[in-house]
């Protein structure tokens, strides 16, 4: 295998259920020791996409590798070296938590087993609840324990689905303190998630809607690539105000943000020609904003939503 | 669906996991108890081997002191109740076919003058043996009846007519029912019939339930073969199973006083047909989408398992199609073994002849089974 080759690398990539398609021509490409963040609202098709990348769904048709195999022919190989975090707890509940490791590194044929699942227990904090049911932890030990599951063979490439997903906010930083850490040992990891502040803290990502690949790159590129102009406003009766801009000519979003309220366009010129006679009530006050990515990524989905309809 | 390939470590893997599930879930051991203690309490209790009373038309059509000693003689032995004195068989015939009465014993006409003759007048019995445990003890006792019943009244110059062959030809016609089974077989045919029922469902279950919790996904996505988890959960089971023969066979032997021989070869058989049954099940629960599919399966089998493997209905009795349904299913051979060990002390060479057929049954069934085992989620 090459050392240089990207972990995931995919062209054309389609899936359909029952004539629906949900994923369309995916390409996507993941360097080794990445963290790649795949961003899009739910039903975009991120675990279906997630799931032909680890040969659990069969394209309809496409190509691609996943570290140097191929998604279609060597899915053995594939699922022996990749780790797969499943959106949805997909361990047993009535087993315990280290019944279910014990499993996981017997499926992986760990000869230092015990060692193994000692040590994942530890790491976890979990070796005085080992004998806890799986069933009975709340979710971000689910998520913890379910992330020390798939990682107890010591994968190239973790694939994680979701796995902040109804988890509170101070486990979900921790959280991605330890995908910090594990990419920094080399590992490659995929995190698909709906939480836009999670983001930025990816090194790259790609953003889906409605299973088309809308924008991917650095989160800097994404939101260069976006061209987004945004101004904030302060001030009275912002509610008001932000039913009389929706109808202006350029102005493509209107979002508040708790005290304020983001006013975007990507026609920079035509947007400041439309507020323009705002800016001069003294009732409000103007300034310039750095656009964000949640900004973008609602920008990207209406214009999908207008070019779909 | 290669051997190559095939993991110790994996298959071990599904083996503790479903051990331990299988402890937990507290409907699978009422199953594997509650099951046979039911059935066994249903069918060998309930019924009664040895019945006596019961309702009997006589149509006499002779009023010798022959006929009338002769219907006092079965009354008297304690197994017919004679309800009914008729004088048309057609009357008699219409009780019979509406079960009012369980027999029906026809005089004819001159009996008394043929057998003073020594013409061996004939005696009808007809009898309902639609339930034949029910009848064939009252059989038994009605061809004893004929040695000494007439015995009072031939006396001086007729004693040479006394029987050693009885005076009168006794001429038994079990309706409905050719072969008449004996009670012996309800109880250890009943142990196929509790194998064939729980081990289906409980496997019919396995994969179904994984696809119901989501924890397909998980298992999919590890480098597990089909092999390994067909086989690695029906293991497991195999266990149950004996745990169940066991509790049978106790109860046949202290209970039922069924006679024991040749348990060791038994146990032996029982492997093949439990390991049969629960590929149907591994089999059913690839086919099912969720677990109400699975359990609608297992009754589909189920059915036809009880109807035509001879555990209802004597197997020679139904008609040619049936029986060869009856040659495909384990429960048939089963019956045959457990029947043939047990009661009759049959050894390996006559067992062989039943112990392929169910071997070839669960290899079908298991590659079939394999075949329909998804590797993927589409
Ligand atoms: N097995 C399936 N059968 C039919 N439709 C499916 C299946 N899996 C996903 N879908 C549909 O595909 C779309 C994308 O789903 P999914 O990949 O789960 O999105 P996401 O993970 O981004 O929320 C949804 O509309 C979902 O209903
Ligand atoms: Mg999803």
């Amino acid at each position: 295998m090459n050392d240089d080759a990207f972990v995931i690398d995919v062209a054309g990539v389609n899936k359909s259920f029952n004539g629906k398609r949900v994923v369309r021509d995916l390409d996507m490409q993941v360097r080794r020791g990445e963290i790649y963040g795949f961003l899009g609202p739910n039903g975009s098709g991120k675990t279906t996409s997630i799931r032909m990348l680890c040969g659990l769904l069969t394209p309809d048709s496409g190509r691609g590798t996943c570290l140097g195999y191929d998604i279609i022919r060597e899915t053995a190989e594939i699922k022996r070296r990749v780790g797969y975090m499943t959106q949805r707890f997909s361990l047993y509940e009535d087993l315990s938590i280290q019944e279910n490791l014990d499993f996981m590194a017997r499926m992986y044929g760990m000869p230092n087993r015990r060692q193994v699942v000692t040590d994942a227990l530890q790491r976890l904090g979990l070796t005085d609840r080992r004998r806890q049911l799986a069933g009975t932890l709340s979710g971000g030990w689910k998520q913890r324990m379910a992330l020390a599951a798939c990682m107890l063979h010591a994968p190239q490439l973790l694939l994680l689905d979701e796995p902040t997903a109804g988890v509170d906010p101070k486990a979900r930083r921790d959280f991605w303190s330890e995908i910090y850490t594990l990419a920094a040992t080399g590992i490659s990891v995929l995190v698909s998630t709906h939480y836009m502040d999670e983001a930025e803290r990816c090194h790259r990502l790609a953003y889906i809607a409605d299973g088309r690949l809308l924008a991917r790159g650095t989160p800097q590129q994404v939101l260069e690539a976006a061209g987004l102009t945004t101004w904030s406003v302060e001030g009275e009766g912002l509610q008001q105000l932000a039913a009389q801009l929706r109808d202006l000519p350029g102005v493509e979003q209107v979002v508040p943000f708790g005290a304020t309220l983001h006013v975007s366009g990507t026609d920079a010129a035509l947007l400041a020609q439309s507020i323009a006679p705002y800016q001069a009530s003294a009732d409000y006050r103007w300034s310039a904003a750095r656009p964000g990515l949640e900004d973008v990524f609602i920008q990207l989905m209406e214009h999908a939503q207008d070019n779909g309809a | 669906m290669s051997l190559r390939g095939f993991s110790w470590s994996r298959f071990i893997a599904m083996v503790v996991k479903e051990f331990i599930q299988m402890r937990r879930d507290r409907l699978t051991f009422a199953m594997m108890v509650g099951i046979p203690l039911i059935q066994l309490t249903l069918f060998g209790f309930a019924i009664n081997s040895d019945p006596k009373h019961l309702p009997t038309a006589v149509v006499t059509a002779d009023h010798s002191v022959f006929a009338r000693s002769f219907v006092a003689g079965l009354a008297h032995s304690g197994y017919f109740e004679i309800v009914q004195d008729l004088e048309t068989e057609s009357e008699a015939r219409r009780m019979l076919d509406t079960g009012e009465v369980q027999f029906v014993v026809t005089v004819p006409v001159d009996f008394g003058r043929k057998l003073l003759r020594g013409e061996r007048p004939v005696l009808l019995v007809e009898a309902d043996a639609t339930d034949p445990s029910a009848t064939s003890n009252a059989i038994t006792a009605l061809v004893t009846l004929g040695q000494t019943v007439l015995n009072r009244d031939l006396t001086g110059t007729l004693v040479a007519l006394q029987p050693r062959q009885p005076p009168y030809e006794l001429r038994i016609h079990r309706n409905y029912n050719p072969e008449g089974l004996t009670h012996y077989n309800i109880v250890p045919g009943l142990m196929g019939v509790i194998l064939t029922m729980t081990m289906i469902m409980m496997t019919g279950l396995a994969i179904t339930r994984e696809r119901e919790r989501g924890t397909m996904e998980n298992l999919l996505a590890t480098p597990v073969r089909p092999l390994e988890v067909t086989i690695g959960k029906i293991v497991p089971y195999i266990l149950v199973g004996y745990i169940q023969v066991s509790l049978i066979l106790l109860a046949a032997w202290a209970i039922f006083e069924v006679p024991m021989q040749g348990v060791a070869l038994l146990l032996l058989c029982v492997l093949a047909f439990v390991a049969a049954n629960l590929s149907v099940g591994i089999m059913f629960s690839t086919l099912a989408k969720n677990q109400m599919q699975a359990m609608q399966m297992t009754f589909f089998f189920f059915l036809p398992s009880i109807l035509l493997s001879g555990f209802m209905f004597p197997f020679r009795g139904m008609p040619q199609w049936a029986q060869a349904i009856g040659e495909i299913l384990p429960l048939t051979h089963f019956l045959r073994l457990v029947r043939g060990i047990l009661l009759k002390g049959n050894g390996v060479a006559e067992a062989l002849p039943h112990l392929w057929p169910i071997a070839l049954f669960m290899l079908v069934v298991m590659c079939v089974g394999l075949k329909r085992y998804r590797k993927t989620l589409d």
